[in-house]
């Protein structure tokens, strides 16, 4: 095997996908429902087969390859490739989102079963995996674009996919503008870059980086300010992640994109998409370790997003609702732990979630198709009677995702507290502080979904009540394939993915030594049954366990505290609702804000100035001076003689006297 | 006195085409009887023989021969190849137009091929006998074929007016000519360019003279402001076919004359040059531009539009350096085959007793014959300067050799013309697709070969469009 073959696989891998889309897309009216899926599906198959097969070739044979594959315009000397970069990070990725992908194809035969966009529905999640298996391979910043875009592109129509509803384009709207800021940071940190080391290729850009370091060099956006060009360049790449992993304060589209299909929501909203921030800052890892400032913004703004994100879904009576603010808030631990420099922490604890917050996504469908496309968990209760396949799966979920050892969530999430308490970086206390809560919070927002949902009594109409089955098998098999990664794949993965030597993803991430935690705590580590035996002994273990308490005891145990605490404490209550206020500060400071000016922008600028002033007006004085000079043109020969004369004069005095 | 045989091989295409010329002639008064179409026949023989011959004897190195006063070189044959094709393409849309309207049949080709004859003559002309020699051959027969329907007053004034003028015009030449000749003592284009070298412009004020003159009588000949008056009366006065004719090949052989005088005669005296073409470019995308804007005539507006066309590829010639020339060597070819087709168009839409002249007649051509409007659309589009089409590419390279001579100001003056002219070419687009026709019926008064040749005239400015390249590297590769 050499790198031809690692070269012609990837090519497959990324591009099958493309093709499904293309002939679900272009030919699915001819192709019919179930030809659509048949055809995506088997070529989400070939793709995952090869990905896994690729991993074989990466992890145990050691093999990597990084080469271009099309020289897409040449711009002076910038050269723009389609190139892959494949690595242990990259194939990592590349089976995660071909692993979840194929899940979601299959799950999504039963839950779109019947939908008028039943092809297209296929083709756009066909067409997402294209872009995202591009943004995870590409080799230089350029395709890394190219796949953001696309992704941002997919996840906007699919959030519209039922486009007739007001809530959907609502939401496919926001999403699309809150991520136009964070791409507009991420185009000027690529530009940055391109303008500082004169190439878009990371291997290029890497390979300068220390000596750049070195000389230090700064600029000044603002006179007499002078700022590292590295932590710029992070800062600005890292607003991107933002915008795309859904940070505070750029978070408030994750929630509303919830109006999308659910399987999107696990695909895109989930598992892979908004984990494509936490991709990229690992993949510049090189970049910012080399900028305190940068790494201290990141952790603190990813720890503060895990636990205040975490407290709205508290409040939320959405079962989606609930699992997508989980979702922000388990995208918050991984950029803290990303901050610490703990990257392996911060990846791991991405493809454990993915694994299981699609599943969670997955079994709350499930949940959802059962009661007839209702979501509200106050008309819900005490499914696990109907639903016992789900009841399982959503169990098993909930449990990992609430860092109860030994499943998966909890060793790469302890992972992460750790790392963020071991970290020296300004802002690490409070990051801790913040994490550390943020594990009482997500046991006690996930076991409040999951007992008012599956236990307590039933408060559903007797309609929906008849005819409330378990799902189909389309429905519950993926779940079952998601489950036994989500209780499996942290132990499997915790010893070679954090403290193997060399380290699982190798030399794809860069460490600084002085950075370096995972090192610290690999000196505490003795395997992963004696982690998760070590738990007992620790704080995050008994918050999380009280979560799971907590919850039990407000919907189970004393149906009355959530109303008490709902009266006592109105002014918490009422900040949890209204979502620490973002959402209305947008509306009013942004929305409308931008509307006034824009309002007024039309009107003076564009009826008056532009309009009025300049086109009409340099319309009137064109029509004018042709109505004029046209007379110019009298027809008569004498005239026509004299303009000649008249030029000759003109030049000659000019020429021979002048 | 000592007579040697001069070369004569550079000038067998011009032979041939003078043969053929006569053989077309003979074959109108004693087989046309017999034979109608043969005349046509010949003719379109005589152009693509010429083609063969040209590119046939095409070396990559210069000649020259008949003691001095004719050459043979790269963009002299790229012009002859252009004029030779624009010519075949003109009779191909002109063969029912023609016939239609009882003009003399023989007596147009005939006299067109004259015409084309002395175009040949004028490109490869290097001394001023010869360039003066073609000059008339090629000009006198386009004043007989504009007067070709004698019953027509239009027409008549029409020729009357591009008479005089020309003469005055040609009068002019002459005498810059001769100035030029007396301050040199030579006609020969290469001595005189090898005279001028000691002689700076400050110090020659006769030489300046004359240069003056020259460049009327070369603006004359193109159409440039304020030497343009007669463009749009002949454009408008005389018939579709003729139109035709005048507003393509002359263009191309004009553009050669002013190679062969200001560029390898009097490339010293760029500053002098230059300056007069400034003013010419201005005024003339001025006046075209602005006047175009109010024409309800298609031929009269494309008349000016054709002053504004010139206005921009003196802005190449008026650059002065290698990239400018072959700028404006592409802008010209560009615009034949541009205006080749919106003239052709004009030409082939006209049927037996109606003219398709003025803009309303294109009202909803789109629902009368969709495939003739998206033509007519991409040749407007091109002339606009819309890309992808070759009209862009023409404007882009003029504008980037004023840029690569520090004429900046220039340029984005010249964008703004272009922007002001995008109105007229956009209306034409506007009434063929978005008016209601007046009349329902679907236009078939085309024949299948000029069906072909519109499409591959329309498809060729596309294609020239994405791929600027096939003629942009010849007319770079001849400077």
């Amino acid at each position: 095997m050499d790198g031809n073959s690692i070269h012609n696989i990837s090519m497959i891998i990324v591009f099958a996908p493309l093709v499904g889309a293309i002939i679900a897309g272009f030919f699915g009216k001819k192709l019919g429902p179930r030809m659509s899926h048949q055809v995506t599906i088997f070529l989400m198959t070939i793709a995952f087969v090869l990905a896994m097969y690729l991993a074989k070739l990466v992890f145990m044979d050691g093999q990597t390859y990084n080469g271009t594959i099309y020289t897409w315009g040449v711009s002076g000397s910038f050269q723009f490739n389609v190139g892959f970069l494949i690595d242990r990070l990259s194939t990592m990725m590349m089976l995660c989102v071909t692993f979840v992908s194929l899940a979601v194809h299959v799950y999504s035969i039963g839950y779109m079963h019947g939908d008028p966009g039943y092809q297209r529905f296929f083709a756009y999640i066909s067409l997402f995996t294209f872009a995202m298996l591009m943004l995870v391979s590409a080799n230089n910043f350029f395709q890394l674009f190219f796949g953001w875009e696309g992704v941002g592109l997919v996840s906007y129509l699919l959030i519209g996919f039922w486009f007739r509803r007001d809530n959907a384009n609502f939401g496919s709207l926001k999403a699309f503008l809150v991520n136009r800021v964070g791409d507009f940071g991420f185009i000027l940190g690529i530009s940055a870059i391109l303008n500082y080391f004169g190439s878009v290729d990371y291997q290029a850009v890497f390979d300068q980086v220390p000596q750049f370091a070195a000389s230090n060099p700064t600029l000044s956006i603002i006179p007499g300010l002078h700022w590292s060009v590295i932590t710029v360049i992070c800062i600005l790449l890292f607003i991107g992640a933002m915008g795309k992993s859904a940070q505070m304060p750029l978070h408030v589209w994750l929630p509303e994109s919830m109006e999308g299909p659910t399987p999107i929501s696990a695909l895109i909203h989930a598992a892979t998409m908004v984990t494509a921030g936490v991709f990229m800052v690992s993949r510049m890892s090189p970049l910012f370790e080399l900028s305190q400032n940068a790494l201290s913004l990141v952790l603190i703004i990813g720890s503060a997003g895990a636990l205040f994100t975490g407290l709205i879904a508290i409040v939320q009576t959405d079962i989606k609702r609930v699992v997508a603010y989980s979702t922000l808030s388990q995208l918050g631990y991984m950029m803290a732990g990303l901050g610490a420099s703990a990257f392996s922490a911060g990846l791991f604890h991405l493809f454990t979630h993915a694994c299981f917050k699609a599943l969670l996504f997955l079994g709350a469908g499930s949940v959802i198709i059962g009661m007839h496309h209702e979501q509200d968990m106050r008309k819900m209760g005490n499914l696990r009677k109907y639903m016992p396949i789900t009841y399982v799966c959503f169990l098993i979920g909930a449990l990992a995702l609430s860092a109860i050892p030994p499943f998966a969530g909890y060793y790469s999430k302890d992972a992460i507290i750790e790392a963020v308490h071991a970290s020296t970086i300004p802002g690490a206390t409070i990051a801790y502080w913040c994490v550390l809560l943020g594990a009482f919070v997500t046991a006690l927002y996930t076991f409040r979904a999951f007992f008012w949902t599956f236990h307590t009594q039933e408060r559903m109409s007797d309609k929906v009540r008849a005819h409330l089955k378990e799902s189909p098998w389309v429905v519950w098999a993926p779940l079952v394939a998601l489950a036994i990664p989500s209780i499996f794949l942290g132990m499997i993965l915790v010893g070679p993915m954090l403290y193997g030597k060399p380290p699982l993803l190798g030399d794809a991430i860069y460490v600084a030594p002085q950075y370096n935690v995972l090192a610290e705590m690999a000196k505490e580590y003795h395997g992963p049954w004696s982690m998760a035996f070590h738990s007992v002994m620790t704080l995050p273990f008994w918050l999380a366990v009280s979560g799971v308490f907590v919850a039990w005891l407000a919907y189970c145990g004393m149906p009355s505290l959530p109303e008490m605490f709902a009266s006592r404490l109105r002014w918490a209550h009422a900040t949890l609702t209204y979502k620490f206020g973002f959402d209305d500060f947008n509306q009013f400071f942004f929305v409308r804000g931008c509307r006034r000016i824009a309002g007024w922008c039309y009107r003076v600028g564009d009826q008056m100035i532009v309009d009025g002033f300049f086109v009409n007006g340099s319309g009137r004085v064109v029509q004018w001076v042709s109505r004029v000079s046209r007379h110019l043109q009298s027809g008569y020969l004498y005239h026509y003689a004299f303009a000649m004369i008249l030029g000759l004069v003109v030049f000659l005095s000019w020429l021979v006297l002048g | 006195m000592n007579f040697v045989i001069p070369d004569v091989v550079p000038a067998i295409p011009e032979i041939f085409m003078l043969a053929m010329t006569c053989i077309v002639l003979l074959s109108g008064l004693f087989l046309q009887r017999r034979y109608p179409s043969l005349p046509y026949m010949l003719s379109l023989l005589a152009l693509v023989g010429a083609v063969v011959l040209t590119v046939a004897l095409y070396k990559h190195t210069t000649e020259i021969t008949f003691h001095n006063s004719y050459i043979i070189d790269h963009i002299g044959s790229i012009l002859k190849v252009t004029i030779l094709g624009t010519c075949f393409f003109v009779f191909l849309y002109c063969r029912r137009y023609v016939a239609d309207r009882n003009i003399l049949n023989t007596e147009f080709y005939v006299l067109c091929l004259f015409s084309v004859l002395g175009m040949m003559v004028l490109v490869s002309a290097y001394s001023f006998i010869s360039l003066y020699l073609g000059l008339e051959i090629f000009s006198l027969p386009l004043y007989a074929l504009i007067a070709l329907q004698r019953d027509a007053a239009r027409s008549a004034e029409a020729a009357m007016k591009y008479f005089i003028m020309g003469a005055v015009a040609s009068g002019m030449l002459l005498y810059g000519l001769s100035m030029i000749y007396g301050a040199t003592k030579s006609v020969d284009i290469a001595v005189v360019s090898q005279v001028l070298t000691s002689v700076p412009a400050s110090q020659n004020l006769i030489l300046v003279f004359g240069l003056v003159f020259v460049v009327v009588g070369v603006a004359f000949k193109l159409g440039g402001a304020p030497f343009h008056m007669w463009v749009p009366d002949v454009y408008e006065g005389a018939p579709s076919a003729v139109t035709l004719f005048i507003a393509t090949a002359p263009k191309i052989a004009a553009f050669a004359m002013a190679v062969r005088l200001l560029v390898d005669m009097m490339p010293l005296y760029q500053v002098e040059w230059q300056h007069m073409l400034i003013v010419v470019a201005l005024v003339s995308m001025a006046i075209g531009n602005f006047v175009a804007i109010v024409q309800t005539n298609l031929k009269r507006m494309l008349a000016y539009s054709s002053i504004a066309h010139m206005g921009y590829m003196s802005l190449g010639l008026l650059s002065g350096n290698a990239q400018g020339y072959s700028a404006a060597s592409f802008y010209i070819i560009v615009y034949t085959i541009m205006s080749l087709g919106a003239f052709g168009m004009v030409t082939i839409l006209s049927g037996k007793g109606f003219e398709m002249e003025t803009i309303n007649d294109y009202k909803g051509l789109n629902s009368r014959n969709p495939w003739l409007a998206f033509i007519m659309l991409l040749l407007m589009f091109s002339m606009a300067g819309v890309p992808p089409i070759a009209g862009f590419f023409a404007k882009l390279g003029v504008i980037e050799s004023l840029v690569e001579a520090h004429l900046v100001w220039l340029a984005v003056l010249a964008l703004v013309f272009a922007i002001i002219g995008a109105y007229y070419y956009l209306r034409v687009v506007k009434v063929m697709y978005f008016d209601a026709p007046e009349h329902q019926s679907r236009i078939d008064t085309t024949s299948m070969d000029t069906r072909i040749a519109i499409s591959a005239n329309g498809l060729f400015i596309l294609v020239l469009g994405i791929f600027p390249g096939i003629i942009f590297n010849l007319c770079k590769a001849a400077f």
